[in-house]
């Protein structure tokens, strides 16, 4: 009787197996930039799996971040990525979609970039309905830059620009989005995997301004800043505290510092699109003199 | 290759040069404009927005320019030619996302229509106070081409030329005109299609898997591929590699950064633009665009009727700057006349160039009128006594 | 102030009377359907929106060079308002031509003023808002400056679609109100008018 030995194994491949999410992702870009124990990873891997999931196709998905820790996300999908400036991704995605109304587009960045230096343009984006998944990713701080307070940073949390703790009312993000009047809102923390992964696979293949917010610690600023551990800890903690609310009313969706935070899909409206009311509006005033943009794009195309 | 018909409305108009700098777009292939209104360029898109869904063009009135110039950066990745429209403040605002497209390389037009200035000035009145910001109005090193009509006629012929330019080198190219060229009306004769040149946007023939979106292979351009094709590209502000990835790195930056200035500096001689006249035997040069070309015009022939031997350079292409014109006139005039409705800016130019072998006369005007042609007259005939 | 023949035409009237369109018309006659040069610039801002607003024409058979007008040859006055405010740069042989209900003019010695009735005419034809193109016809007789066929075109290309004949019947009363066609000398100095209704 013969005993397999441990460690004179001999069979294996000359190459591991590919990760499921490689195809997705540039590869040759990895390592990517973000710390242990951040939430943004995590969020790039359950996005990529629902994308493989849904279907489309990934050769018209664009994605379009702005400038932050979750603005590099764009640079590590192997889409179409666009790395804009910071607060412009939406109305730099808007153009994109406009400019080729066959593409699935995607923006993809953080609270500061999203409702501070670009809020205008989350509200106006939202009140037009304009056809973009919106992935907000809050570890409400600024990461990127050092740990400064956000326009979501929680009441007396701290931050290096709030070194006595925070005094600033934040935004409650989905009800920014849902009074706007945002198509679809749902909000998950890091921990939810298989619940956002299953909210981003839905929200892709609705129409319409969709914001998905994802609730991410940040190890490094967010936590040390305001004692609260490692990047396990973040999830501890979500884990004790998240609660799942489908439908809740958004007015009641606000973030304390270290309370509840109350997770699930709040708004998900079948409602016309920009380019849809503007196809019917014209449609109906100009009749068969309206010219729609081809869904490939403007003229001239090689 | 020609333009699509149905964006040239063909025939004789009496426009304002808002509108025909607007049809000039569409029958360079415009389809994709946003903006944010400002006086005195809201005409432009106004002109825009009631003829492109007849064209199958998108215009969309953005929450502010900020916006509008992200906006146009994207869709221009889509291969739709894109524009934005503004004036001073708005402009201001622009130069975010303006440098953002000399960094990614995305052909787009910015159009400028100048008024008086800074902050919001005169909103309703002319001024020449942007030519600067143009060129140097976002942060870093980065090149434009920027040009500047004199008359509605001009408006629709160099915005067809603009978007030309901004395909062919892949920037953003401004469009400088004054309150006084966009609100003044005149005939403005638009070709055929047939008779108007357009230049399509230019998408790489290689295969995905061997493209890179910057890689040059020896010219200074690189290939264009839009988003949707397949590419799956990654392009960012961040100075990049040939992959479009970032490289934090003084060796990436000077690759990077300048190659943007090379292939306009390098390339000058084909895109600066001007017209002469006079100019052989002249003690005096006048310097001018825009609308004080044609007020110079007056002044110079006033000038000529009192025995002065005065030449005119009337710039068309602002930027880049005819560099190498001013300096072979400077070794033999006896002084350049430079009005503009400024407090001095291509004047500064033209000064640099002559390099102090002549001399150099700046007629300044603060806005809210065009000169008094009798002001320049004056500057000519006092310029021409001392180099007689 | 160019070089070649140059006329100088001011336009004036309160917001709404279509001083601006009245201008294009006779802009647009010269330069498509004469074969002239004419720069055209309407006042912008607030006033352009409020009481007297006024447009500008810069005529010529050669290239207009200065775009702005500094002594008009021929002053359109639609408004008292917009009289008071420009009867002093008219030229000293200039032309008023004048809203005889609405301006009561003054002219000085070498100028001379024709007077129309144009808003009673246009409501004549059932629409005030035509006072305009009453204006505009009774220009052409007067002054002679453009061809009245290419004034005829240029009322047909810039009037809304639609309104034509209407316009064009209000274009025609105020050409035919002087009395003759172009061809015939501009009559004789009309005294300064008391702005009273004619016989």
């Amino acid at each position: 009787m013969s005993v397999a030995k441990v460690g004179t194994r001999t069979d294996f491949p000359a190459e591991p197996p590919e990760h499921p999410t490689a195809p997705y992702l540039r590869m040759e870009r990895i390592p990517h930039v973000w710390c242990p124990g951040c939430g943004i990873g995590t969020v790039v891997q359950c996005y990529a799996t629902a994308l493989g999931r849904s279907g489309v196709d990934l050769d018209k998905a664009s994605v379009v971040s702005g400038i932050g820790c979750s603005g590099r996300a764009a640079g590590y999908l192997k889409l179409d990525g666009f790395h804009t400036t910071h607060g412009r991704a939406i109305p730099f995605a808007t153009g994109l979609k406009l400019g080729r109304p066959e593409l699935q587009v995607t923006v993809f960045s953080g609270d500061g970039d999203l409702t501070g230096i670009g809020g205008n343009h989350f509200i106006h984006a939202a009140r037009r309905n304009m056809d973009l998944l919106v992935i907000l990713i809050n570890n409400f701080i600024y990461g990127m830059t050092g740990g400064q307070n956000a326009p979501t940073t929680p009441l007396s949390a701290r931050s290096s620009t709030m070194p006595f703790g925070n005094f600033e009312p934040p935004f409650n993000v989905p009800h920014l989005a849902a009074s706007s009047g945002a198509a679809y809102v749902a909000r998950w923390t890091c921990l939810h995997i298989r619940r956002l992964t299953w909210t981003l696979e839905e929200a892709i293949q609705r129409r319409g301004f969709r914001l998905v917010e994802v609730i991410a610690p940040c190890p490094t600023l967010y936590s040390r800043l305001n004692k609260l551990g490692t990047g396990l800890d973040g999830m501890s903690f979500y884990h004790d505290n998240a609660v799942i609310r489908h439908g809740a009313d958004t007015r009641e969706l606000a973030i304390d510092f270290q309370k509840g935070i109350v997770c699930g899909k709040f708004v998900d409206e079948e409602k016309p699109t920009f380019s849809e009311l503007m196809d019917e509006h014209y449609g109906r005033v100009l009749g068969e003199k309206y010219v729609p943009m081809p869904a490939s794009g403007g003229w001239q195309h090689g | 290759m020609k333009a699509d018909p149905a964006g040239v409305l063909t025939g004789a108009h009496y426009l304002d040069g808002d509108f025909a700098c607007g049809e000039g777009a569409m029958a360079a292939g415009c389809r994709f404009v946003a903006g944010y209104p400002i006086t005195p360029s809201t005409e432009v898109v106004e002109r825009i927005a009631r003829r492109f869904p007849l064209m199958g063009g998108t215009f969309i009135q953005m929450e502010d320019e900020l916006a509008s110039m992200a906006a146009v950066v994207g869709a221009s990745w889509t291969g739709s030619k894109a524009m934005t429209v503004t004036s001073g403040p708005g402009f201001s605002l622009m130069m975010e996302n303006i440098g953002l497209a000399a960094m990614m390389e995305t052909p787009c037009v910015v159009v400028d229509v100048q008024r008086g200035g800074p902050s919001t000035g005169l909103p309703t009145m002319v001024g020449q106070g942007d030519v600067m910001q143009a060129r140097w109005g976002s942060h870093g090193d980065y090149e434009v081409i920027a040009l500047t009509p004199q008359s509605p006629q001009e408006a629709f012929d160099l915005t067809i030329d603009a978007f030309n330019l901004a395909e062919r080198y892949r920037v953003p190219v401004m469009f400088l005109m004054d309150e006084c060229v966009g609100h003044m009306t005149e005939r403005v004769v638009i070709p055929e299609p047939g008779a108007i040149e357009v230049v399509p946007r230019a998408l790489t023939a290689k295969p995905p898997a061997e493209f890179e979106p910057y890689r040059i292979d020896g010219g200074t351009i690189p290939e264009f591929a839009r988003a949707g094709d397949g590419y799956r590209f990654h392009t960012t502000g961040l100075t990049h590699d040939e992959r479009g990835y970032p490289v934090m790195s003084a060796g990436c930056q000077e690759s990077c950064v300048r190659r943007l200035l090379d292939k306009i500096q390098g390339d000058a001689d084909r895109i600066v633009r001007f017209e002469e006249e006079g100019t052989d035997d002249a003690d005096v040069v006048v310097v001018a665009y825009g609308i004080t070309a044609r007020v110079a015009r007056l002044a110079i022939e006033q000038a000529r009727r009192q025995g002065v031997k005065v030449g005119f350079l009337r710039l068309i292409v602002l930027w880049p700057f005819p560099e190498k014109r001013i300096r072979e006139l400077a070794g033999s005039v006896g002084a350049f006349v430079v009005p503009e409705i400024n407090y001095g800016q291509i004047v500064l130019e033209v000064e640099r160039c002559a390099g102090g072998r002549c001399d150099v006369v700046s007629v300044t005007h603060g806005g809210g009128a065009v000169h008094d042609p009798a002001k320049i007259t004056g500057e000519i005939l006092a310029a021409g006594a001392v180099a007689a | 102030m160019d070089s070649g023949e140059r006329v100088e035409v001011r336009l004036t009237g309160f917001g709404g009377q279509g001083v601006v369109l009245a201008g294009h018309i006779i802009g647009r006659a010269c330069a498509i359907h004469a074969g002239k040069n004419a720069t055209l610039i309407q006042s912008f801002g607030p006033e352009a929106r409020g009481s007297a607003c006024s447009a500008t024409l810069a005529i010529s058979d050669g290239p207009v060079l200065y775009p702005y007008i500094t002594r008009p040859d021929v002053l359109v006055a639609m408004s008292s308002e917009g009289f008071e405010k420009y009867r002093d740069e008219l030229a000293p042989e200039g032309i008023l031509v004048y809203e005889q209900d609405l301006v009561h003019p003054t002219v000085r010695e070498g100028q001379r003023a024709f007077g129309v009735p144009s808003t009673r005419i246009a409501e004549s034809l059932g629409r005030a808002i035509v006072q305009n193109l009453v204006m505009v016809g009774f220009f052409g007789a007067v002054t002679g400056l453009v061809p009245v066929e290419a004034l005829r075109q240029a009322v047909e290309h810039s009037v809304p679609a639609g309104t034509e004949k209407l316009n064009l019947a209000a274009f025609e009363k105020g050409f035919e109100y002087l009395g003759g066609a172009v061809d015939q000398p501009v009559p004789e100095v009309l005294l300064p008018s008391l702005g009273g209704a004619p016989a």
